[in-house]
């Protein structure tokens, strides 16, 4: 039997105004040609890509990246080799000169044994990206202040690792992505680190809103199978997390939805007979009407 | 970390199951960290006046060649020739001479090579972390120095005289350039000139070294295998196929982020099939005399070492994007 629409509609991931139907995004980098690049991006319907300038063919010697990567696709640049943030500050200008728009993903990095971002410098990044007019997206090492500093720093989102970039670990830091995914009230893509689509589903799963994967895919044998897998783990994940969520009585009171009706004059008191008509009592036993209201805000409202 | 029992065992062990065991397990890190980007460089000398003798060279000092040093219109020309075959990321060499090829020569150089290229790594004589630090600023990204040989007494013997002769000033060049903000260190052996297994110990060493010192850098290692030069019959320790391309598979095993360089000294075929297994960046189109791009004829040329693979840069980007591989021509900008 073929696998039915979902039951629970989503609200698309809002990004600085954009909305994002598909909550997996790709990384260009590794792919052993564009081709294989342009058959992933299809077959994932993925709506955001991340390039890296350095990589960038600005000279026009070979077929530019940028051709095989559809014109409503979001480009976000990323400022991979920076090592500080006035490094990673003057890659996002000279991407924004360069026309490739103002999303960028702030990437800063002083470590190529392991490639673990620096936080510190990353929020001064940030910072100042924003005060420009840039959307940001910073890439960061899970810790909650460095976090709550992004938000106040103007970031758009926040990009918490999963494992070390191409080392296909997983969710090692899941919990702390739980942490960020509770406190922090902008949209939490994780990012780097995730070798299968089923690590995606579980990102998902326990409520990030949406990741980002690269390696897994342009190394794999067939590069458009792991994207379209990782897209599907992707919605998968989503509609695992939105399910698993309680519904709730529309009339109810959420603080106290089992025994509310002890203290709430609202809620129809028990019947002493279940099924004895009764003035305005309820037929006892009928169910009331249900609404569906997830655990987050922010899964119906898509902030 | 593996010990220096281990990689002579390594290296000594001559079956065909392990090597070829050493080999997939290379294909898999390289591939994984790497996808199937190749970065393609040339390089380009500026100058083989020197002032150290090292018996191995085709420039050092007792050689008599004819002395040359590219002036500015000459480097114009050279520079805008490699250009044109579309490298962007060049290597600039000079022989060893602090007289004839000072700082302000260098940032000469690097001044006419930021109108045609976007990265710029040089390899010259080595400087203290001021110049390191002057040349950074005006645009150099990457510094190349290799160390030879890590056998003290060795490298005594085959540099005899001039400031190479110094192991410890050379031993931390890295250093100094590091602590300057140069942001790619290309370190290596010269195989052939002493062991090896100790030798490749000893850069393993180095290399940690560094790596924990100034982990902001992009550090990358090159084998170069000694050739023969005009004028010196050398005797080298010679490393043959095999242990090359064991040497290059461990240290991808080992490092599995770094850098590994290959020069046109190696075959083509050689080079093609070490491609996947450990190699990131690669020398096209490559000519190793001053001038030896547009200005001597061939015949009149003196390289520092022999070319083995001449095909041009068109030839091996064809050949990288048959077997499947990404040639990258810009990894770096410099971004003022």
């Amino acid at each position: 039997m073929p696998i039915s629409v979902a039951a629970i509609e989503d609200a698309p991931l809002m990004i600085a105004g954009r909305a994002f139907k598909n909550r997996f995004f790709l990384g260009t980098g590794k792919f052993k040609n564009k081709s294989d690049l342009a058959q992933s991006l299809e077959a994932s319907g993925s709506e955001l890509v991340t390039v890296a300038l350095r990589r960038i063919d600005l000279e026009r010697h070979q077929e530019n990246i940028l051709e095989h990567i559809p014109k409503d696709t979001t480009l976000m640049v990323n400022t991979s080799g920076a090592r500080n943030a006035e490094e990673a500050v003057r890659i996002a200008r000279l991407a924004r000169e360069s026309g490739y728009g103002n999303w960028i993903k702030v990437e800063v990095i002083n470590d190529t044994k392991y490639l673990l971002p620096d936080n510190h410098e990353t929020i001064s990044a940030t910072t100042i990206l924003a005060k420009e007019g840039f959307v940001v997206l910073p890439y960061m090492y899970p810790d909650l202040t460095t976090a709550r500093e992004l938000v106040k720093a103007g970031a758009a989102t926040v990009m918490p690792l999963g494992s070390l970039i191409g080392s296909n670990q997983g969710l090692k830091t899941k919990e702390f992505i739980k942490i960020l995914i509770d406190e922090i009230d902008l949209p939490i893509v994780v990012d780097a680190g995730l070798g299968s689509p089923s690590q995606a589903a579980e990102a998902m799963e326990m409520g990030s809103d949406a990741v980002l994967a690269n390696t897994a895919i342009a190394t794999a044998g067939h590069p458009a199978a792991l994207a379209k897998a990782f897209s599907l783990a992707v919605a998968a994940g989503r509609l695992a997390y939105l399910g698993k969520a309680p519904r709730q009585k529309d009339f109810a009171d959420p603080s106290s939805p089992l025994t509310g009706f002890l203290f709430d004059p609202l809620d129809p008191p028990i019947p002493s007979n279940p099924g004895r008509e009764s003035g305005d009592l309820e037929k006892g036993g009928s169910t009331p009407p249900f609404r569906f209201v997830p655990r987050n805000r922010k899964a119906i409202s898509g902030i | 970390m593996t010990t220096p029992y281990e990689i002579k065992t390594i290296l000594a062990d001559r079956s065909r199951e392990k090597t070829e065991d050493l080999a997939q397990e290379a294909k898999r890190l390289t591939e994984q960290y790497f996808g199937g980007a190749i970065a393609l460089y040339a390089p380009l000398y500026l100058s083989n006046y020197c002032t150290s003798h090292c018996t191995y060279c085709g420039f050092h000092s007792h050689n008599r060649i004819p002395r040359i040093k590219l002036t500015e219109d000459q480097m114009h020309q050279e520079m805008s020739y490699v250009a044109k075959t579309g490298i962007e990321n060049i290597l600039l060499l000079t022989g060893e001479s602090y007289n004839v090829t000072p700082l302000s020569y260098l940032k000469t150089a690097v001044g006419v090579a930021k109108q045609y290229f976007t990265t710029i790594a040089l390899e010259v004589h080595p400087m203290a972390t001021d110049e390191y630090q002057e040349l950074f600023i005006h645009g150099v990204d990457g510094i190349t120095v290799y160390q030879e040989t890590y056998d003290r007494n060795r490298y005594r013997e085959v540099h005899r005289s001039g400031l190479k002769s110094d192991y410890d000033y050379r031993y931390a060049t890295p250093e100094r350039a590091a602590k300057a903000g140069i942001r790619q260190i290309s370190m290596g052996i010269l195989l052939g000139l002493a062991d090896a297994a100790f030798d490749l110990d000893s850069l393993y060493q180095h290399l940690k070294g560094m790596e924990k010192k100034y982990p902001g850098v992009e550090y990358s290692l090159s084998f170069p295998r000694l050739r023969p030069i005009k004028g010196e019959d050398f005797v080298d320790r010679g490393v043959d196929d095999i242990t090359f391309i064991k040497i290059i598979c461990l240290t991808r095993i080992l490092f599995p982020r770094v850098g590994i360089n290959l020069s046109t000294r190696e075959s083509p075929g050689l080079r093609d099939r070490l491609l996947g297994l450990g190699p990131t960046r690669i020398s096209a189109g490559s000519n190793t005399s001053v001038g030896g791009y547009t200005i001597k004829p061939p015949e009149e040329q003196d390289p520092q070492f022999d070319i083995e693979d001449t095909r041009s840069v068109a030839q091996i980007v064809r050949i990288l994007k048959e077997k499947n591989f990404d040639p990258v021509f810009t990894d770096w900008r410099f971004v003022k």
